[in-house]
């Protein structure tokens, strides 16, 4: 009985939020361009993880460890995955 | 159906007979699904957010990028684009970052358009003139500064600029604003130091939304050093970082799967002494194996079933109503400026299902298992251990 009141309470916060809350937040984000959320505050590429360099967690150092905790919450993209990602070195042909 | 009923009532009756343990194990149980439904609630809840406000963000947002780093874009380059087939509207973005020594925290601070009053989601309003400024509610409580107080910013010659606060944003919009400052457009460009004749990258607005890949395309043949990235790729960032598989939340939620395996092995591999001999006892005085079998199957379902509601609804009160305080330092991280977290409570029950196969299923037949084999040997053998 408690769960079902929850979920109900959920089901009528959610509503709630939509009507009032959303239309107000989407003009927000309309109207002043925003991109992203403001949860991480630690670095360029974890405040605007959509905006940041494609690189952008290996900027310092190629294959440096992570500074910031937020960026184990962030994958890497999904393309990165798509191929070959190892840069190799070999002798020249002759 | 008497038959189950009384075998139900007897399954009650045998686990109220060892309440430390029948309660003991319930209180591990609800707490691995709590664990489990807490993370699952929570990404769910801000990626659902997430997708639903940033729907509303521009189509395009097009960067220069010089050596692989984003640089100030050119106005002239919106010039360009306006003129594309498709585009209604270019719009130039003023924002960076300010670190403020005093407190440890870096700013964001963004030109907002002058005209753009009357938003729903600020008190007081959008500043109008070079020295007024709007903040997010976590720069308001850090400096202590509501509508008609001061804040002082360094600027891009490390001057402490004083701005007025003519507006608050209001805290439904702390996911977005939390560590926003807002002034003028103008003011934005020369506080961040941007170079005459720059924005730091363009919003682009395209009347049709099938149109938006073919119009970047077309800014990136005419700018090869602009990079166009489309509302689609945002909200798939977000979809990727609030993904129960990615990073450190499948960290919090593998172990805690671990230990519910742990849990139902535990149980899987051996029955005790007592439990035996309870089973021996019924086959002695003419029980089927067939009775004993069902009699475990009420019992684990009994456990299951109260864990489960117990632990959907702690994680419920968790996330929903205490703002998940055993999560946020995982997410945090070293932010200073953390939004509090109250996400609108979506739940999709088609996660509930999952939760609930995830653990019932496994845990039901964790307990039959070995009370199946108990049930088939000799009682005799069985009491004598």
């Amino acid at each position: 009985m408690v769960l079902g009141s929850l979920l109900a309470w959920a089901e009528i916060e959610v509503v709630r939020w939509r009507t009032e809350d959303l239309p107000g937040l989407r003009c927000l984000v309309g109207r002043l361009g925003l991109s992203d959320l403001a949860m991480w505050t630690e670095a360029r590429y974890a405040r605007h993880p959509s905006q940041a360099d494609l690189f952008a967690a290996f900027q310092d150092v190629p294959g440096s460890p992570e500074h910031f905790p937020a960026g184990s919450i962030v994958p890497p993209p999904a393309t990165l995955s798509n191929g070959p990602t190892q840069l190799g070195i070999s002798e020249p042909p002759p | 159906m008497r038959r189950h009923l009384k075998l139900l009532d007897f399954a009650l009756a045998s686990l109220r007979r060892r309440p430390l343990k029948s309660w003991g194990l319930v209180v591990v149980y609800a707490f691995t699904v709590a664990v489990v439904a807490s993370v699952l609630l929570l990404t769910r809840a801000i990626r659902e957010e997430a997708a639903q406000i940033l729907v509303a963000a521009p189509e395009l947002t097009v960067q220069r990028v010089v050596g692989g780093r984003h640089e100030p874009i050119p106005l002239s380059y919106g010039d360009a684009i306006r003129g594309l087939p498709g585009v209604m509207g270019v719009e130039a973005r003023f924002w960076g970052y300010t670190y403020d020594a005093v407190t440890d925290s870096t700013i964001t601070v963004m030109g907002a358009s002058e005209g753009l009053q009357g938003l729903e989601m600020i008190e007081g309003r959008l500043p109008t003139t070079a020295t007024e400024c709007a903040v997010g509610a976590g720069v308001a409580e850090m400096w202590g500064a509501g509508t008609g107080g001061e804040v002082i910013l360094v600027d891009a010659e490390s001057t402490g600029v004083p701005y007025e606060v003519v507006g608050v944003f209001r805290a439904p919009s702390e996911m977005l604003t939390n560590d926003l400052v807002t002034m003028t457009s103008v003011e934005a460009a020369v506080f961040l130091g941007l170079p005459d004749g720059t924005a730091t990258d363009l919003a682009v607005r395209i009347a049709n939304p099938n149109e938006v890949d073919t119009v970047a395309a077309k800014i990136k043949r005419a700018h090869p050093d602009s990079r166009p990235i489309t509302r689609s790729e945002v909200l798939r960032t977000y979809d990727a970082v609030f993904h129960w598989r990615s990073g450190m939340m499948l960290a919090v939620f593998s172990g805690a799967l671990v230990a519910f395996a742990i849990l139902a092995w535990d149980k899987a591999t051996g029955l005790s002494a007592e439990e035996r001999r309870e089973i021996g006892i019924l086959k002695a005085i003419g029980w089927d194996t067939a009775d004993v079998l069902e009699l475990k199957v009420w019992e684990g379902l009994t456990i299951s079933l109260t864990s489960l509601m117990l632990g959907l609804i702690a994680a419920m009160v968790h996330v929903f109503v205490l703002g998940a305080p055993l999560l946020v330092p995982v997410l945090r991280g070293w932010s200073v400026l953390f939004p509090e977290l109250r996400p609108a409570p979506f739940v999709d029950p088609y996660m509930l299902f999952a939760i609930a196969f995830l653990t019932v299923v496994p845990y039901v037949a964790a307990t039959v298992a070995p009370s199946w084999k108990a049930a088939i040997t000799d009682p005799d053998e069985v009491v004598r251990g």
